[in-house]
């Protein structure tokens, strides 16, 4: 009995995809075999001191002034931890890993977290039963660029032609 | 009184017979047979069709029952005479298959309509997963551009071609609405086309006739008609196929979106559902409290697509505030 109660509810696992760790930076040099040469982002940051008055990029000087921001009044050390630039961290500082960067973006986008636990929120693949197979699910940064969040615009490519793709034969 | 001058009917023997028995040959009678004889060889020529099997098609194909007749015999020889024309004409192997609604389960399908961009991936999808045509793109869903503030999906536009989305506009993809109270089943005259247990509606495209009263019927346009066999380069063929849903399809046979049912009845999210790079789809049990299309429908606000027309739709349509 508890074995067929165990069979009955055994389900498969969901997913969710994670970044792959923390970011490299590319250096934009290459090394003798002709491998572009990154570099972790305490490369630099152990030995610079962090500056809260930098809020966006646009106040930076020399590196990252190029990158794109649009995020809200957010600045960089909202997100990116000034004790370890291999983590991130929380409102509250405490530190946490690129990896978990859901629990990072869930402190302001409430709604769309409260969306993603009921699967009405992110793209998903796999099985819609899970006790006949596993799902993966994208994580926030699959889709939204951390910097400039706001889904991109996109260009239709694939049109069907049929009879209501053809514009009206008559003008009445 | 002479009786030469009697009328015409009180002429002759017996009076208790009926006239006609008792009339000779007249130019009245000549006409009734001749018009029958001309009656018998009309409705001969008209019916001639079922003497003879029209070329392409075989004998088992003609004889062949209507799906609900079928038995596992039956059926097992038929896949396997399908899966054999195909190796023969475009030397693929597939796999065709029935599978059946899963017991308790009732199929939902929702789009976010705060989400949805119309970049029309899932159509795209749709064409691949369901081996349509690719002359045409031919695709069980239509992404319609609507203005704000509308809700009437005849004012959509599908050929608009620029980046999307457009700020005075949303997007909403319209595919079978898998109605309980489906137009499409009501008028066909074959009965090729029925409601399934999960509430899929399906189309048996060997006993579809191809009148179309089922396009005409349906308020969503969700009906598609094959008005030649689909052509697909071999190597595109989706060789996973379903008896009742993506089976490469006979010219002449109308055919509509199944909710992927040889995925979903396995368990699998429906093509369209992972070609979306926005998320917006959300598909379920509506027979689960807890599944996800359950959670929409309680927590979002929720719409149906024309619903004074009463169809019961199992398609729902939601945003996001």
């Amino acid at each position: 009995m508890a074995e067929d109660g165990d069979t009955h509810e055994k389900k498969f696992a969901v997913t969710i995809r994670r970044p792959a760790g923390p970011p490299r930076v590319d250096t934009g040099l290459t090394d003798l075999q002709g491998n572009r040469v990154t570099v972790a982002c305490s490369t630099c940051h152990s030995t610079r001191k962090p500056d809260f008055e930098n809020k966006s990029p646009a106040d930076l000087k020399e590196f990252h002034s190029e990158l794109k921001f649009s995020h809200g009044n957010v600045s960089c050390l909202s997100c990116h931890n000034d004790k370890n630039y291999d983590s991130l961290k929380l409102a509250d500082g405490r530190q946490i890993e690129f990896t978990e960067v859901m629990t990072l973006c869930a402190q302001c986008h409430g709604p769309q977290k409260v969306a993603y636990d009921h699967g009405a929120h992110g793209g998903m693949a796999g099985h819609w039963d899970l006790t006949r197979g596993e799902r993966i699910r994208n994580n926030c940064v699959d889709c939204h660029q951390a910097h400039a969040p706001q889904f991109p615009l996109m260009r239709p490519t694939f049109k069907p032609k049929d009879r209501f793709l053809e514009p009206s034969r008559t003008d009445h | 009184m002479n009786a030469d001058e009697l009328p015409p009917k009180q002429k002759g023997s017996g009076a208790g017979l009926l006239p006609i028995l008792n009339q000779p040959g007249s130019r009245r009678t000549a006409m009734k047979a001749a018009g029958v004889a001309l009656g018998l060889t009309a409705f001969g020529k008209a019916i001639s069709p079922l003497w003879s099997i029209p070329e392409n098609v075989s004998v088992d194909e003609f004889l062949q029952q209507h799906y609900k007749e079928l038995s596992d015999d039956d059926k097992k020889k038929i896949f396997a005479r399908l899966e054999s024309e195909t190796k023969e004409e475009l030397g693929v192997d597939v796999t065709i298959s029935d599978p059946p609604p899963i017991p308790g389960v009732h199929f939902g399908y929702a789009i976010n309509l705060s989400k949805c961009n119309g970049n029309g991936k899932c159509m795209e999808a749709c064409n691949k997963e369901n081996n349509h045509d690719r002359g045409t793109d031919q695709s069980y869903i239509r992404v319609l551009e609507m203005s704000k503030g509308s809700m009437d999906m005849e004012e959509g536009n599908t050929t608009y071609d620029h980046t999307v989305p457009q700020d005075d506009k949303f997007y909403m993809p319209v595919q079978c609405q898998q109605c309980d109270n489906p137009p499409c089943v009501t008028v066909c005259p074959v009965e090729a086309t029925w409601k399934e247990a999960d509430g899929i509606v399906v189309v048996d495209y060997n006993w579809c006739i191809g009148c179309r009263y089922c396009e005409a019927a349906c308020p969503y346009h969700a009906r598609r008609f094959n008005w030649q066999a689909p052509e697909i380069p071999p190597q595109e063929v989706n060789p996973n196929q379903g008896y009742l849903s993506n089976r490469i399809r006979p010219q002449g046979t109308m055919e509509k979106c199944h909710f992927c049912l040889h995925r979903t009845r396995e368990g699998r999210l429906p093509a369209c559902l992972e070609a979306c790079p926005t998320g917006a789809r959300v598909f379920g049990d509506l027979n689960d409290p807890d599944s996800d299309i359950n959670w929409v429908l309680k927590n979002k606000r929720v719409y149906v697509l024309k619903e004074e027309l009463g169809t019961r739709p199992s398609f729902f349509y939601f945003f996001d505030s």
